[in-house]
């Protein structure tokens, strides 16, 4: 059943069965005696290969809809469908087995563990996906070496500066190979240019054929996504093409990285 | 998660804070280290009692026996003959005939000592080693001879080291002929086991009042019938005196086996004092293994969205208790072998911890941890990976 959701079989990449498709989806806290909606019915798919920018104001819900599709947390009401397998009603373990197959996280703290070194850290997932310490090695030291970090492997995490943290966990993610990267705000704690390289990134693991999904703030990220979702009060109130008129300013620095997407 | 990257992480963490693990592993430590040093110093203290036990023949019967007169009187001939009898029990018999406070002298000197008369076997019952001459013979004994073997005191006391051979001496009153020295046993003082003097129990008869022989003992095949010994013994001496409060049975095995129950059981009534010591170290453990699990909620809600399942973060910090608690356990094995050793000097004892206590405390220090790490490690594997991500 899991294995199911973890092979890729090639009628599935036709784009008929979307990767991730939400259904409705509600995130009810309950505070005192008032009810926070931080998803109100929320519905989408995304398909394989795409890059999503889901943006909103602070609060709109844009952590809470990234943590239900990363299998991080459960919606109180709706389904959500992963390669069209109800993710809702499996258990901990077999979520817990779909967020180290399918799901690559990098988050806006870096999260990474600072009591092992770098390369340690990029052999979590492959360790607990069960690969010899071999493979665990030459799997995540193939993976630093796309972040341009394979020199570091031995550091501790602490020892690398923030941008290069973030690598880090952009190496941790891509090292077991998912099939979505889920990012939170991953250029929220750089600066500009330490962000702008970071972005570089994820749009040259999109042209690789990896599907990811990021949130932002930054307008300028966002233009550069193919599809953007914007959310407001948990509810998404705009989907579609990167809207030019919004992002005037915005397209053009798209330009000048050359994006050629 | 491999069992070899959980210890590996147990033992870096271990190492992170070392000040902290040091006060973790304080307990187990101490409480280790006292199990080891109780159980070598009494396990020595029993070794050196045993020794001495072991001196004074464990594998003896000592029969007494009171004269009741007629043929319920019992004397050697039955007994001789009831051992004769019984040859898969018993190797040897020596009547015993103490002359109480004995007047020896000898040229101008003068002691008052105890002799014996027993047979020609005392010598292989007893194990005594003859220095110079030779024991007393079966034909010394028929013929009542006045010949006497002396310890290194009585030797040293009257004619000088090595000179005693052929010289007599008075006891009593009598004169007998030394025929044989004994080896120095202990340090050749009056009381100690080289003032001693054996003569033909035949002869010490003639020189007692009663003229009853009162005591024998019977020197078993091996020591670990002695028991079944004694019942026989009994039983013959039933049959024959009738009246159990005319003879008794005995032997230093039964003294040695009482005393042997006492030490065990103050043994286990240490070890008990300890055990609290090491289950007071495994709630500090367990302490400092819930603090561990909160100071690292997020470390968990980490491993969690990488793909951990509630097992492998059950399983890490299970095994990170289990690793405190063990190298705290190996560390209190280390201290206290070497305080038992060092102690056991001290006391003049052979206080070695035995290969057994030490696979037990750490086989305990380890089991402590282990379940005093789980509850912890259960509430860390079930924790919701949101929740443990946010925790600050
Ligand atoms: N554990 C929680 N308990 C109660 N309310 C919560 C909880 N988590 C989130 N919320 C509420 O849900 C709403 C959406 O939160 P969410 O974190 O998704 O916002 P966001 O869009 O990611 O904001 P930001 O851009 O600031 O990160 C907010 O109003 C928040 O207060
Ligand atoms: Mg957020």
């Amino acid at each position: 059943m899991m294995n199911n959701a973890v092979t890729l079989s090639k009628a599935e990449t036709a784009n008929n069965i979307p990767l991730i498709e939400l259904k409705d989806i509600y995130k009810i806290y309950h505070m005192g005696d008032t009810d926070v909606h931080a998803l109100d019915g929320v519905s989408m798919k995304i398909f394989k290969g795409e890059f999503v920018a889901i943006v909103g104001q602070s609060g709109s819900g844009k952590s809470t809809c990234m943590n239900i599709i990363g299998c991080l947390d459960v919606p109180s009401v709706g389904k959500y469908y992963l390669r069209g397998k109800d993710v809702s009603t499996m258990n901990d373990d077999e979520q817990a087995e779909i967020r180290n197959k399918e799901l690559g996280f990098i988050f806006q703290q870096y999260n990474l563990i600072p009591k092992i070194n770098v390369q340690q850290n990029v052999e979590l997932p492959l360790m607990y996906a069960g690969l010899s310490e071999r493979e665990q090695a030459k799997r995540a030291l193939a993976s630093l070496d796309k972040v341009g970090l394979k020199s570091k492997a031995k550091n501790m995490p602490q020892q690398l500066s923030g941008g290069q943290q973030q690598r880090v966990s952009i190496a941790r993610a891509l090292a077991g190979d998912p099939s979505i990267i889920l990012a939170d705000e991953p250029t929220g704690a750089l600066d500009s240019k330490t962000g702008k390289e970071v972005l570089q990134f994820l749009k040259q693991l999109h042209s690789e054929g990896n599907t990811i999904v990021l949130i932002t703030h930054d307008n300028t990220i966002a233009a550069q996504a193919e599809r953007v979702i914007r959310v407001q009060d948990g509810q998404i109130v705009y989907d579609g093409e990167p809207d030019i008129s919004k992002f005037a300013q915005v397209a053009h620095a798209g330009d000048e990285d050359g994006d050629g997407a | 998660m491999t069992l070899k990257k959980s210890f590996q992480l147990a033992l870096s963490n271990l190492m992170f804070d070392k000040m902290r693990s040091l006060l973790t592993m304080l307990g187990m430590i101490i409480g280790v280290g006292a199990v080891i040093i109780l159980i070598s110093l009494m396990s020595g203290m029993m070794g050196m009692m045993n020794d001495e036990f072991a001196k004074l023949g464990t594998d003896t019967v000592t029969v007494s026996v009171q004269d009741r007169g007629g043929s319920r009187s019992i004397d050697e001939d039955d007994i001789y003959k009831f051992a004769q009898d019984n040859p898969d029990m018993f190797r040897g018999v020596s009547p015993s005939v103490t002359i109480a406070g004995a007047f020896v002298k000898s040229g101008s000197n003068d002691i008052t000592t105890n002799a014996t008369g027993v047979s020609e076997e005392y010598i292989n019952i007893k194990q005594l080693d003859v220095e110079q001459g030779r024991f007393l013979s079966y034909i010394d004994i028929e013929k009542k001879a006045k010949y006497c073997v002396i310890g290194t005191y009585i030797e040293r006391e009257f004619f000088g080291q090595g000179r005693a051979m052929g010289q007599t001496l008075r006891i009593n009153g009598k004169t007998f002929t030394v025929i044989g020295v004994l080896k120095e046993d202990d340090d050749s003082t009056s009381g100690s086991t080289d003032d001693v003097m054996y003569i033909p129990y035949t002869t010490a008869v003639t020189m007692s009042a009663s003229k009853f022989i009162s005591s024998y003992t019977l020197w078993t095949t091996s020591v670990d019938i002695v028991d079944t010994a004694i019942a026989k013994t009994k039983q013959f001496l039933e049959n024959k005196i009738g009246d159990s409060d005319y003879y008794n049975v005995s032997s230093i095995k039964q003294i040695m086996d009482m005393a042997n129950t006492m030490t065990g059981t103050m043994q286990t009534l240490l070890v008990c004092i300890a055990g609290i010591s090491l289950l007071v170290s495994g709630i500090g453990i367990m302490n400092i293994m819930l603090v561990s699990v909160t100071e690292r909620t997020r470390e968990i809600g980490i491993r969690k969205s990488l793909g951990a399942k509630a097992k492998d973060i059950k399983t890490q910090f299970v095994i990170e208790a289990g690793t405190v608690s063990g190298v705290g356990g190996l560390i209190g094995i280390a201290v206290g072998s070497v305080l038992a050793v060092t102690f056991g000097r001290l006391l003049e004892l052979n206080a070695v911890p035995s290969v057994g206590a030490i696979l037990i405390s750490f086989g305990i220090s380890v089991g402590i941890g282990v379940i005093f790490g789980y509850l912890p490690a259960k509430n860390a594997a079930n924790l919701n990976p949101i929740d443990a991500l946010r925790h600050e």
